[in-house]
Formats: C-alpha cells, sequence, structure tokens
C-alpha cells in the first residue's frame, strides 16, 4: 500500500470529505494561503478557494463559535485551532455551547463540527506551545475525544470525525505529523469508539494513546528480546472509550502499565486505572496497575528538560520490566 | 414626526405587537408570581421595562429567520412567536416545554421556529452569530440573524472577536445591543455610554445606530433599516437600544447598587405605555381596543400557566437523552 505521512493523511481526510459535501468547510488561523500552521492545509485553499477555506484574524474563541453557529444551521465546520494550548482561550464556546446546544435544547439542535488541534511536546516550544489537555475536554459530556497514532488510524478516524453529528475534538500530535505509514487512497472511515490492539503479546498490556503508541511498539521490541512479550492497546477514541479490548487484554496477560504525554494528575491515565479496577480484569491483575505519564511541571524549553518531562522509550522499558519482574 | 411613524404601521401589525409586549409583561409577572409561590426553582432574569426593544427589533423579521438571545430572553422569545404553553412548560422544567426542561428560562430555544436560544453566558452567543449567519451566506440563504446581547456582553473578549469576524466574512447578521444599564450590578456609564457603544460599529467597519430602545417605533426603524441591509447582501450592522431593567439582575438582586427614584423615572418611560399612547393619540385605536389587547395576553398567560402546571415531569429514565446526537 502507499504511505503518507500523518500530515498528509489529515490532508487527505479534509480533501476528500470536503469534496464529497459541501456543507464540511475549513476555519483557522493561517489555513489559507499559508498551508497551516503545520502545513496540515496546504494547497486546500487552491482548490476549495477562500469561502471553503477561511483565514481568521488571531480569534480562537470567535473561530470555535463561528464553527459551532454554523453546524447549528447545518454546516459541517472543521475548526484548526494552531496549538492544543490555545484552546485555553477557545473553551467558553466549545465546552459551554458545542458540548451542550443539543442536550439544554431538549435534543432539538444538532452540532456537527470537527477542532483539529495538534498537542503535545518535543518540538522546543516550551509551556504555552506543548501541552496535552485531551482529558480536559474527555470530562465534558456532549464533546468526543480522538487521539489517532498513525497516519491510517488520522485518515480514517477523521474522516468519522467529519461525519459525526457531534462535536468531535480531534488531537493530533506535532511529532507524528512527518511520520509515514499505509493508507489508503480511497475514504474510508474508521468508528469512533473502537480501540485497536496494535501489537498482540502474553505478558504486558500496555494502553497507550497519540504518540506514546510508537514509543510502546518501540520499547516493545527491546522488551521482547529479553523475553517480555508486551501487548499494546490503542484506545483512538478517548471519549467515548472502547472499553472492552482493554479489559480483555488485562484479562489476557495480568499487568497493565498504561501510557500518556499528559501530566499525571488528573490525566485520562486515571479514567483508564479505575474503568480496569472496576472491571471484571480486576481478578486476573498478578501487579498494581500503574501509569507512566507527563511529570507533574509544565513543560520547560531546554531540550533535555523536555525530553525528561514526559515518558520515552527506556522510561517504558524501564517501567514495564519492573511491573513484569514483581518490583512495583 | 413620531406620528407619521405611527401611520406607517397597519392597524393589524400594531396590534400584534401590543399583544407581544404586553404577552412579555404578563409572562414574566406571572414567573415572579410562581417563583414567589414556590413553583419554580432556580432563577430567572425578567427584562420588564425592555419589552419594545424585544418586540420593536424582531418585528421587523420574516417569520423563518433567526434570532439568537441572552440570558433575559422571556420577550426575545415571544416576540419570535413562541407557543406561550410550550414556553410556561419550559420555564416550569416540564417535558413538554421547549427543551424538554432540560434548559429552563435561561436556555429556552426553538431551533425549527428560528429561535437559536437563549445563552447562560454573558456574550456567550454573539461567536455562534458569526457562524449562523456565515452558514446562510454560505449556502445563499436570504435569512438574516439578530443577536442580542447587553451591555455586559459588550465588555467582553467574545464581542471584539465576534465583530470583527462578522466584518470580515460580511455576515447577514444584525447585533443589537439591549443596554439595560446595569451588567449585574455594574454600571455601563462607568465604562461606557450607549453613544461610544455605538461608536464600536465605526471602529469595527460597519453601520451603526442608537435608539431610544423604549421607543417601539425608534427600534423598529432603526433595526429594519439594518435588517434590509443585511438581507440585500450588505454585511452586518450594530444597534444600541438603550433601556432599562425594571427588576433587580435576578433574584437575589437587592438593588444595592441604583436608587428607587432612578428606577422610578425609567418606569415613567415604560415602553408599552409610551406605544399605547402613541396609537391612541392618533386615533388607530381606542383605548378600550387596547385594554382588549391587554386582557387576551393576561388571558393567555394564564391559560400557559395552567398547561404549565397539568405538564409531566420529565421522566428520570429519559435524563441521558440528546447529549449525543445519533
Amino acid at each position: 500500500m502507499r504511505e503518507i505521512t500523518y500530515l498528509e493523511a489529515v490532508r487527505e481526510a479534509m480533501t476528500q470529505e470536503m469534496e464529497r459535501d459541501e456543507k464540511v468547510f475549513l476555519i483557522g488561523e493561517d489555513v489559507g494561503q499559508y498551508g497551516g500552521a503545520f502545513g496540515a492545509s496546504f494547497g486546500m485553499l487552491e482548490k476549495f478557494g477562500p469561502d471553503r477555506i477561511l483565514d481568521t484574524p488571531i480569534t480562537e474563541l470567535g473561530l470555535t463559535g463561528a464553527a459551532t453557529g454554523a453546524a447549528l444551521v447545518g454546516m459541517r465546520p472543521i475548526a484548526e485551532i494552531m496549538f492544543m494550548d490555545f484552546l485555553t482561550l477557545a473553551s467558553e464556546q466549545l465546552v459551554n455551547q458545542a458540548a451542550k446546544l443539543r442536550f439544554m435544547f431538549g435534543g432539538r439542535a444538532t452540532v456537527p463540527m470537527v477542532l483539529r488541534t495538534p498537542a503535545g511536546s518535543g518540538t522546543g516550544a516550551a509551556e504555552h506551545h506543548s501541552q496535552s489537555l485531551e482529558n480536559w475536554f474527555a470530562h465534558i459530556p456532549g464533546l468526543k475525544v480522538v487521539m489517532p497514532s498513525t497516519p491510517y488510524d488520522a485518515k480514517g478516524l477523521l474522516i468519522s470525525s467529519i461525519r459525526d453529528n457531534n462535536a468531535v475534538v480531534f488531537v493530533e500530535h506535532k511529532l507524528l505529523y512527518k511520520t509515514k505509514g499505509p493508507v489508503p487512497e480511497e475514504p474510508y472511515a474508521i468508528p469512533l469508539g473502537q480501540a485497536d490492539v496494535k501489537r498482540e503479546g502474553k505478558d504486558l498490556t500496555i494502553v497507550a494513546t497519540s504518540v506514546m503508541v510508537s514509543r510502546a511498539l518501540e520499547a516493545a521490541k527491546t522488551l521482547a528480546e529479553e523475553g517480555i512479550d508486551v501487548e499494546i492497546v490503542d484506545p483512538r477514541t478517548i471519549r467515548p472509550l472502547d472499553a472492552e479490548p482493554i479489559i480483555q487484554s488485562v484479562i489476557k496477560t495480568g499487568r497493565v502499565l498504561i501510557v500518556h504525554e499528559a501530566v499525571k494528575m488528573g490525566g485520562y491515565g486515571g479514567e483508564l486505572a479505575a474503568t480496569i479496577a472496576e472491571s471484571r480484569a480486576f481478578g486476573y491483575l498478578d501487579a498494581p496497575i500503574v501509569r507512566l505519564a507527563g511529570r507533574d511541571i509544565p513543560i520547560p524549553y531546554n531540550r533535555t528538560l523536555e525530553l525528561s518531562a514526559v515518558p520515552q522509550v527506556p522510561d517504558i522499558i524501564a517501567k514495564a520490566r519492573e511491573i513484569v519482574q514483581g518490583k512495583v | 414626526m413620531q406620528e407619521e411613524k405611527v401611520r406607517t404601521i397597519s392597524k393589524a401589525e400594531a396590534a400584534e405587537m401590543l399583544r407581544l409586549m404586553y404577552a412579555t409583561r404578563a409572562f414574566e409577572e406571572q414567573a415572579e408570581k410562581s417563583y414567589m409561590m414556590g413553583k419554580i426553582h432556580g432563577t430567572m432574569h425578567l427584562s420588564i421595562g425592555q419589552e419594545a426593544s424585544a418586540v420593536g427589533s424582531i418585528s421587523t423579521l420574516d417569520p423563518d429567520d433567526y434570532i439568537l438571545g441572552h440570558h433575559r430572553g422571556h420577550g426575545l422569545c415571544i416576540a419570535k412567536g413562541a407557543d406561550l404553553n410550550l414556553m410556561m412548560a419550559e420555564f416550569y422544567g416540564k417535558e413538554a416545554g421547549y427543551c424538554r426542561g432540560r434548559g429552563g428560562s435561561m436556555h429556552i430555544a426553538d431551533v425549527a421556529g428560528g429561535n437559536l436560544g437563549a445563552n447562560g453566558v454573558v456574550g456567550g452567543g454573539l461567536p455562534l452569530a458569526v457562524g449562523v449567519g456565515y452558514g446562510l451566506k454560505m449556502r445563499g440563504d436570504k435569512r438574516v440573524l439578530l443577536s442580542f446581547f447587553g451591555d455586559g456582553a459588550a465588555s467582553t473578549g467574545a464581542f471584539h472577536e465576534s465583530m470583527i469576524l462578522a466584518v470580515l466574512y460580511q455576515v447577514p447578521v444584525v447585533f443589537i445591543c439591549e443596554n439595560n444599564q446595569y451588567a449585574m450590578s455594574f454600571p455601563a456609564r462607568k465604562w461606557t455610554s450607549s453613544e461610544r457603544l455605538a461608536g464600536f460599529a465605526d471602529s469595527y467597519g460597519m453601520p451603526g445606530a442608537m435608539t431610544d430602545g423604549n421607543n417601539l417605533l425608534d427600534v423598529r426603524e432603526a433595526v429594519q433599516k439594518a435588517v434590509d441591509h443585511a438581507r440585500a447582501g450588505g454585511g452586518p450592522s450594530l444597534i444600541i437600544n438603550n433601556t432599562y431593567r425594571w427588576r433587580g439582575h435576578s433574584k437575589s438582586d437587592r438593588n444595592r447598587y441604583r436608587t428607587q427614584q432612578e428606577i422610578e423615572e425609567w418606569q415613567e418611560a415604560d415602553p408599552i405605555r409610551r406605544y399605547r399612547k402613541l396609537v391612541v393619540a392618533d386615533g388607530l385605536f381606542t383605548d378600550e381596543e387596547i385594554d382588549d389587547i391587554e386582557k387576551g395576553a393576561y388571558e393567555q398567560i394564564e391559560l400557559a400557566r395552567v398547561f404549565a402546571e397539568e405538564s409531566e415531569e420529565p421522566s428520570v429514565e429519559s435524563i441521558e437523552e440528546g447529549v449525543y446526537a445519533p
């Protein structure tokens, strides 16, 4: 199969959906001539024109609300927020309006929109351009939160998100944009709320999200050489969560390590740990449920400090070993 | 001058506007009563004294045009043609209400009827208005939107961003600021004035106007011009309706930030009585005819109260419905 990057997969999903449905449009800062801060919409202005590729001034709240309002009258907007950190500015419209309009109006309104945003550290962009805030939004009834980890998932999940009749927060990762993988040329939809087993194994389950999926896969290679056979489950959508494959995997392996980039306190790992602990998998656990997450600090600028702020491959290897060797 | 304006409106339309203003007054008086009697929980934000702004503005719309409201929006709903029974039922939190009892006073919406909702967040409707307008424009739809907000919203960042985007995309939206002089307790005069609020229009690059918001004819004339402008593809406008809320911000308000004398002075400028005087002086109506309209409005509200009180509570089994669309 043809290989393209995660970034190209995002662009292809938007392009194909805009070709299919004239109600779909893109709105965001620098999405037009500039092609998006990371290039996600490169060339789309030329293809679709300025009425469907809307460049905005710096108005995170305004553009998020504009997307919500357009959705309320039947359009299917995609809003791009340049960095997930800036969702703090957009949150009023996303959390109070987009997420709640349907319920608040007794189920008599629909808000089909996608808010795409790159999260994560590793680019030296420091405190204001590196956060992973997905759990803030996973906490909100009415929103869906999607976190693709591969180019294949990025395309299929973005197509589903655009076709979904709800407000979807689509969390991309900056470090994944340049990663390549096989992606079918034709449009395809991966259902939201469907976890994916990225590697099968029998000794330890690693539940990882976003960029941590590829780090876990990398760690699994080293661990395999040591005789530790790791299974990796990627929830792909954190709201709604498809818990069953995670529970089944933990029943099989008896051990679980949860890995995410966001800080541990209040992070999604707590939700996953509780979901496992509350399930029938509890009785099968041979070791405590362990979380490996970002340190409880803002993302620092210095390269060494930045790398040390979030889990890296050696951290995953070390923690997996500890769990399997009964040292936790 | 006023006399000439009175005569531009047919008797039937004038009667309807009087009915809507009286219905609003009656709805809110009933709401207050029901609350006092312990029949309503939560709170409410009454717009008594602001009826001409709502009715005058919305009277310029076609039935399938849109409005977006604020949290003091009973009058906006009624002026947009809300079914008073369904509205009162929503106020009572009943299943038969517009939002199945999920939204209440601050969130009444009738999407099918063009009312895209009141809003509990001050300034929350303004960014939505840009998108509604853009959606309409993108589809080549000839409908327009009136986006209502207050002086409190005019100080938010949402206002600034929304005005900028509205002008940038030339959306068919009329932004109507009902300056009722106080954002909860904070007096608008401490940071602005109706004149300066109207001046924002020029700053952002759109037509603007300031009205005597308690003069229905003045409101209607300014809004009609802006609606025609939007419908013709001319883009957004900003109108400031200078008015006053007689009641407190909500039920917890003890009016510590204003004087009784100030309230009474504004009550002298009662928008309903002013319009009534004009049409009677002009000979369009007799006092008895208007008494009948007023009485009819209060009777309708009484029927709505009975409907609401007799309606079913929503079932707890249905509590999770409507969070997500299929």
